[in-house]
C-alpha cells in the first residue's frame, strides 16, 4: 500500500467512443498478447482491431498509456508503508503490470491479455461457458487490477462531499454505495463504489482510471485528508447463486457471512486472513468482493475453486454478464463526454446534493435532473442473430438518432442486445428503431433493462 | 491439396473451385462464434478484399478472399448454426467456394507443415 502523494505512473487515458468495425482476422489473433490494456470494457478498441475485443472487458479502459505531467504534491503520513513508484517518462513500451494472481490464471489455462495496465485473463474455458456458468452456479473473478483506496482525516466526511455527489450522513458503518466522479462540466470521470470503514472511507475505482482518479482526488482534497492506495491488496469477486453457500464454508466473523445483504460488507476471517468482504458485483447475481492481502490472493482462489460450484472466470464473461445485466462499463457507456443524468445514474447522485449541489458539475447536474436531457441511454433488443457492437449507428427511419456503446451477443438469451444513446424522444420502451451493422439495417427495440433480472440478495 | 493463409484461412483445391474456411487455430483463438457473414454468390473478389465476417460473442473479424476468383457458393449450414465453424471448422463449417482466377495466386500460400510452423512461431 502507498500513501499519496499521487505520482502517476500508468496513467490511461479515457477511451475515447469510436466506431469500431471489425478487424482482420490475423490481428484479432495476433494482436493479442503483445498489446497493452484496458478496463472494464470487453470489445471493440481502437488499436489493432477486434483483437481490442479480446482485451477490453473492464470499466473504461485504454491502451497505451501515456505519461502525464507529475500533480503537485507531497508525501502525506499514512497508516501504512509508505513507498514510492517508478514514473514512466516514455509512451511506448510501458510494461504491464503483473496480478498477484498472475502465475495461477496462467496455470489454470487463462488466455491473458493487456488491460488497464495489467496483464489479464480474458477467458479460460471459453466466454459462453463461463457466462452460463456464473448465471447458475459461482465464478471467481481476479478484479485486482482496481484501485482500493482509502481516505481518512479530519471533517473527513465534508471533504468527500465536496468532491462526490454523495450524502455520507446516510452511509452508515458497513454499507457501501455507488458514486461518481465528475469533472466540473459534470461529465464522468469514473464510477465507483464508497464503503463506510471506521475512521475511514474505503473506495473501489476503475483500474484504467485509478492513478487519474488518485490525482483528482489529491487535488480536490484538502492536505489533512490521507489518500492511500491499497496496492498490497487484492480484490477477487465471487458472483453467482452458489457463490454465498461456497464462501460461507470459509468464512468465519462476528456475525455469519448470510448476514451481509446487498451492498453491506463487513470484516471476516477467511482461511486465516483478515478479509474484508462486500454482497456486490457486476454480473446482476447474488455475489461477493473481497479483498484481501495480495499475497494471500493465490491460497484463497485456490481454497474457492476447489469447490465444486465454483471455476474461474475472465474478462470476457465479466463483460457479457454486466451487459445482460444492464450495468454501464466506464470508457464505454459513459465517459468525460457522457453527463451522468443521461446515462440513467441519477441514483448516483443522492437525494440531497441534488437539491444543496455543492459538487463538481452540479449546475448542470441539477438542471438535468429538473428540465431532462436531450438524449437517453437505453436497452436495445435487436432481430437476428447479428450482434451490433460499440459505434453501430442507430437509426429511426432515415433520421440518425443515437449511437450504440455496448453491444453484443447475449448468452444467456441466444441473441444480439445493446446500450445505446438515443434522442430522448426515442426511448420510450417498445420504440422500433434500426441498428445499422456494416451497410445493413438491423430492427432494433428499446427494452427494459436489466436484460435478465438482477438477484441481489436482500434478505430473507 | 490444402493451403493455408498467414490470415488463418484454409483453401481446399479441387480441379478449378476452392473451398475456403478458417483454420482450428483460429476459431480457437475467435471463441464462440455466434454469426457469419457470407459474400454473395457470383460476387467477384479480389484476393486480400473482404469476403465474409466473423462474428463471436467478442468480436466481429474480417475474413479476406485468399485468392481472385467468383463466389459459387456458399454454406448454407452456417447460417442455421454459426458455431459449425467451432465444432467443425476445417469440414462442415466451410465458409464459401470460389473459381480459382489466377492459379498463381496458390504459390504464395503455406501448405499444412508450412502453417502449422506459422502457429508455433506465433
Amino acid at each position: 500500500m502507498r500513501t499519496l502523494c499521487a505520482k502517476a505512473p500508468k496513467e490511461q487515458p479515457p477511451r475515447k467512443l469510436s466506431g469500431h468495425r471489425t478487424a482482420r482476422l490475423r490481428d484479432t489473433l495476433e494482436s493479442v498478447p503483445d498489446s497493452s490494456g484496458a478496463t472494464e470494457g470487453e470489445v471493440s478498441r481502437h488499436v489493432g482491431g477486434c483483437a481490442e475485443a479480446l482485451r477490453s472487458p473492464d470499466r473504461g479502459g485504454s491502451y497505451a498509456a501515456a505519461p502525464r505531467a507529475l500533480p503537485d504534491c507531497r508525501i502525506l503520513p499514512g497508516i501504512f508503508r509508505v513507498t514510492d513508484h517508478d514514473t514512466e517518462d516514455h509512451l511506448e513500451d510501458i510494461p504491464l503490470d503483473a496480478l498477484p494472481l498472475d502465475a495461477w490464471h496462467r496455470a489454470r489455462g487463462a488466455r491473458m491479455v493487456p488491460f488497464a495496465g495489467y496483464e489479464m485473463p480474458i477467458q479460460y474455458e471459453g466466454i459462453v461457458a463461463e457466462h452460463s456458468w456464473t448465471r447458475e452456479s459461482a465464478g471467481l473473478f481476479d478484479v485486482s487490477h482496481m484501485g482500493q483506496l482509502l481516505l481518512s482525516g479530519p471533517d473527513l466526511d465534508a471533504a468527500v462531499e465536496a468532491v462526490l455527489p454523495i450524502d455520507l450522513s446516510t452511509l452508515k458503518l458497513g454499507q457501501q454505495r455507488y458514486s461518481l466522479l465528475l469533472d466540473e462540466e459534470g461529465g464522468v470521470l469514473d464510477d465507483l463504489m464508497v464503503s463506510r470503514w471506521p475512521e475511514a472511507l474505503y473506495l473501489v475505482v476503475n483500474g484504467a482510471t485509478k492513478w487519474d482518479d488518485m490525482g483528482t482526488l489529491r487535488e480536490a482534497l484538502p492536505d489533512d485528508i490521507t489518500l492511500n492506495y491499497l496496492d498490497d491488496r487484492a480484490l477477487l469477486a465471487l458472483q453467482g447463486p452458489k457463490a454465498a453457500d461456497a464462501l460461507a464454508r470459509h468464512t468465519t466473523g462476528e456475525y455469519p457471512l448470510s448476514a451481509l445483504t446487498f451492498m453491506k460488507f463487513g470484516q471476516f476471517k477467511l482461511a486465516g486472513h483478515e478479509v474484508t468482504i462486500a454482497r456486490a458485483g457486476y454480473t446482476g447475481e447474488d455475489g461477493f468482493e473481497i479483498s484481501l492481502p495480495a499475497d494471500a490472493a493465490a491460497e484463497v482462489a485456490d481454497l474457492l475453486c476447489a469447490a465444486p460450484e465454483v471455476k474461474p472466470i475472465g474478462l470476457g464473461a465479466r463483460d457479457s454478464l454486466r451487459l445482460e445485466a444492464g450495468l454501464p462499463l466506464y470508457g464505454h457507456d459513459m465517459s468525460p463526454e457522457t453527463s451522468p443524468i443521461e446515462a440513467g445514474l441519477v441514483f448516483g447522485i443522492n437525494k440531497r446534493r441534488r437539491t444543496e449541489g455543492g459538487f463538481p458539475g452540479a449546475d448542470r447536474i441539477v438542471r438535468e435532473i429538473n428540465e431532462g436531457t436531450a438524449r437517453k441511454w437505453v436497452g436495445l433488443t435487436i432481430a437476428g442473430r447479428l450482434p451490433a457492437r460499440e459505434g453501430a449507428e442507430v437509426f429511426a427511419g432515415e433520421a440518425h438518432i443515437g449511437i450504440v456503446t455496448s453491444g453484443g451477443f447475449s448468452p444467456t438469451l441466444g441473441a444480439p442486445i445493446a446500450m445505446a444513446y438515443v434522442a430522448s424522444e426515442y426511448a420510450a420502451i417498445g420504440t422500433a428503431l434500426e441498428v445499422e451493422v456494416r451497410g445493413k439495417r438491423l430492427a432494433a427495440t428499446v427494452s427494459p433493462t436489466p436484460f435478465v433480472p438482477h438477484r441481489y440478495y436482500r434478505g430473507s | 491439396m490444402r493451403y493455408y493463409t498467414d490470415e488463418h484461412e484454409w483453401i481446399d483445391v479441387e480441379g478449378d473451385i476452392a473451398t475456403v474456411g478458417i483454420t482450428e487455430y483460429a476459431q480457437g483463438q475467435l471463441g464462440d462464434i455466434v454469426f457469419v457473414e457470407l459474400p454473395e454468390v457470383g460476387a467477384l473478389i479480389e484476393q486480400g478484399k473482404d469476403a465474409a465476417v466473423v462474428e463471436s460473442v467478442k468480436a466481429a473479424s474480417d475474413v479476406y478472399a485468399p485468392i481472385t476468383g467468383e463466389i459459387t457458393e456458399v454454406n448454407p449450414a452456417l447460417e442455421e448454426d454459426p458455431a459449425l465453424v467451432n465444432t467443425s471448422p476445417e469440414d462442415g463449417g466451410w465458409f464459401f467456394k470460389m473459381t480459382i482466377a489466377d492459379e498463381g495466386e496458390l504459390d504464395g500460400l503455406m501448405d499444412e507443415d508450412g502453417y502449422k510452423a506459422f502457429v508455433e512461431g506465433l
